[in-house]
């Protein structure tokens, strides 16, 4: 029914006034000294003047590979962990090793690069 | 839904080949020695799979809800896939270490590529030929650079990479055009539903797709632009690999699509593009060869002449034919293996001597040396009592049968091409004076692993019939 919707039409008419007013009042009290830095745009604290094809340290390269790793990880286990209930119910402990021997060869993998140095910055 | 322990204990080459890699990881972190360890770690492994593959060659199963197959033909490819990184892991000992770079990372990698072939040869569901083959190729990105401070390695890889991530793109959209319209990924559904799909113009595109995709991977002409550079720039132990087990696990994925699809109809469709591809490879690979003087470049065009002939037989497509290429397949590994052996065996540092001036001569210092390299060349070129004739005379002999007589007449003539750039090798190292001394290594196992592959280059040459009438057994599994 189009009324047990009011509830959330609510929410967003609320959080629009509170978020509307804490940026209108910080424009409204807070001091106003603007300088060259601060003006700037925002960009992951570099500098955002100067080309665009510039070289980056291979070693986010390599952070955002061990990444991928570990959020495929969390793919996988999410929703196991939220079917975990039924999946015992149904199948016992072939729905417990399974996973287990997944995640000690993934983990042997996060063990690997720890003593390999893979995730030293320097 | 829970497996039967029947269906693991199937399943045992598998499990063999992937619980040796964790063990390997263990190893390679443990302990300092790897390097050492982990040679025979792996020669232990492929050998066992080898011998497990080949002695349960007849237990013919389907496992995990249709999803792998072992067995039949996925067990010849697994006994050739274990015995190709056997002989390579023999000669990569001593030869890793001239190179500089010899890490315990490169077994490990070899023995998930091995695996990752083995996937894709035994699989009965077009996802797992995709997760196979980048379980396959991804092993092989990282070996073709295996040393990082080598520009033509890093050459070697950067271009292995872009091209073969541009194939996998080509299959994957090829799988996805499939499902599309057939809602399944199950190979025998597709097939069985063949007939009925083949006018639709979205089901065929996307198996032509699928078909250019693996095209990339066997080296065939329109597509063979990156093999010359990376079998060059690559340790020559991995294009040893590369160009014999990987191009046997792209043709495994197609004599598995393909062949079931020729057994419920005739005739096959995809011949002309086939016929089309084994012309251009045969002509190209054997022409452009005979120019080359560096021998990996040389062996390069030759591997894109042997797809050529291997694809005649997908032309083909009958049981003498598919027997003929699985035939063809072994004793190209063998032979390849062989030649990349000796190679790695007179390489110098820095890539060096690898050119056949290089080689002037061999046989006033190393005797051995050059008559086995004479016995692959003489293999690769065809002729009779070795195993290479063999490989191409079936595969001719199924081309006839299916009426594609003039196919095997252009695979005959560029033959005859090819044994020029063949024996030229074996002139420089028999009628030419030595110009520099040729210091080899001297590491037994690189010598063990020639030895196997002349011995098997022979006796598949002498008893063809011990492997074909296996193959030919097993043939329409």
């Amino acid at each position: 029914m189009i009324l047990d919707y009011i509830p959330i039409f609510l929410v967003l008419i609320f959080s629009a006034i509170i978020g509307g007013a804490i940026v209108f009042s910080s424009k409204l009290f807070g001091p106003y000294s603007p300088n060259k830095i601060k003006q700037l745009s925002y960009e992951s604290g570099k500098d955002p003047v100067g080309t665009t094809h510039e070289r980056i340290s291979v070693k986010y390269y390599l952070v955002a590979m061990l990444f991928i790793i570990f959020d495929i990880e969390v793919i996988y286990v999410y929703p196991w962990a939220v079917q975990f209930k039924t999946l015992f119910g149904e199948h016992g402990l072939f729905a417990f090793i399974p996973m287990l021997i997944f995640l000690i060869v993934l983990e042997l993998g996060f063990l690997y690069i720890f003593v390999k140095g893979g995730l030293k910055w320097d | 839904m829970p497996f039967s322990n029947q269906e693991y204990l199937h399943l045992l080459p598998f499990i063999i080949i992937g619980v040796g890699i964790v063990f390997s990881v263990v190893i390679e972190l443990i302990t300092k020695k790897s390097r050492e360890i982990l040679p025979w770690f792996s020669i232990l492994l492929f050998f066992s799979t080898a011998l497990y593959s080949i002695y349960t060659i007849h237990n013919k199963y389907i496992l995990f809800n249709g999803m792998i197959q072992v067995g039949g033909k996925a067990a010849i490819f697994n006994f050739i896939f274990n015995f190709a990184a056997l002989l390579i892991t023999m000669s990569s000992i001593g030869y890793l270490k001239k190179y500089g770079s010899n890490f315990g990372e490169y077994y490990i990698l070899i023995q998930s590529a091995v695996l990752g072939m083995m996937v894709m040869a035994g699989s009965k569901d077009i996802l797992m030929i995709f997760l196979g083959l980048e379980l396959m190729s991804i092993c092989f990105y990282v070996l073709a650079g295996l040393n990082r401070k080598k520009h033509s390695a890093n050459e070697a890889s950067l271009k292995y990479f872009l091209l073969g991530a541009f194939a996998t793109g080509f299959v994957v959209y090829g799988i996805a055009l499939i499902y599309g319209v057939t809602a399944t990924t199950k190979i025998d559904i597709l097939i069985q539903n063949f007939s009925a799909q083949s006018s639709n113009i979205i089901f065929v595109t996307g198996l032509i797709l699928f078909i250019i995709g693996f095209s990339f991977k066997i080296a065939a002409f329109p597509f063979h632009m990156w093999v010359p550079d990376v079998y060059q720039g690559s340790a020559t132990t991995v294009t040893g690999i590369m160009s014999t087990a990987g191009k046997a696990a792209a043709f495994s994925v197609l004599i598995i699509t393909l062949t079931a699809v020729y057994t419920v109809n005739s005739p096959n469709i995809f011949s002309p593009y086939f016929a089309a591809i084994a012309t251009l490879s045969m002509l190209f690979g054997s022409i452009v060869a005979l120019t080359q003087d560096n021998l990996k470049r040389m062996l390069a065009y030759s591997s894109i002449s042997h797809a050529g002939y291997m694809a005649i037989g997908l032309t083909a497509s009958n049981s003498y034919s598919i027997s003929g290429i699985i035939f063809y397949l072994a004793a190209y590994t063998f032979m390849n293996i062989g030649a990349f052996s000796i190679i790695s065996i007179i390489e110098g540092e820095n890539d060096s001597r690898t050119n056949i001036q290089n080689i002037t001569g061999l046989n006033a210092s190393k005797p051995m040396l050059a008559a086995f390299m004479s016995l692959f060349m003489f293999a690769l070129a065809g002729i009779p009592p070795l195993a290479g004739f063999f490989g191409k005379y079936y595969v001719f002999i199924g081309a006839i049968k299916s009426g594609f007589t003039w196919l095997a007449i252009i695979g005959v003539f560029s033959s005859v091409i090819s044994v020029y750039f063949y024996l030229r090798v074996v002139v420089f190292m028999y009628f030419k004076n030595p110009t520099e001394d040729i210091n080899t290594d001297t590491s037994t196992f690189s010598y063990s692993a020639v030895i196997i592959s002349g011995a098997m280059v022979l006796l598949l040459g002498l008893m063809p019939d011990l492997l074909l009438n296996l193959i030919l057994s097993v043939v329409n599994w």
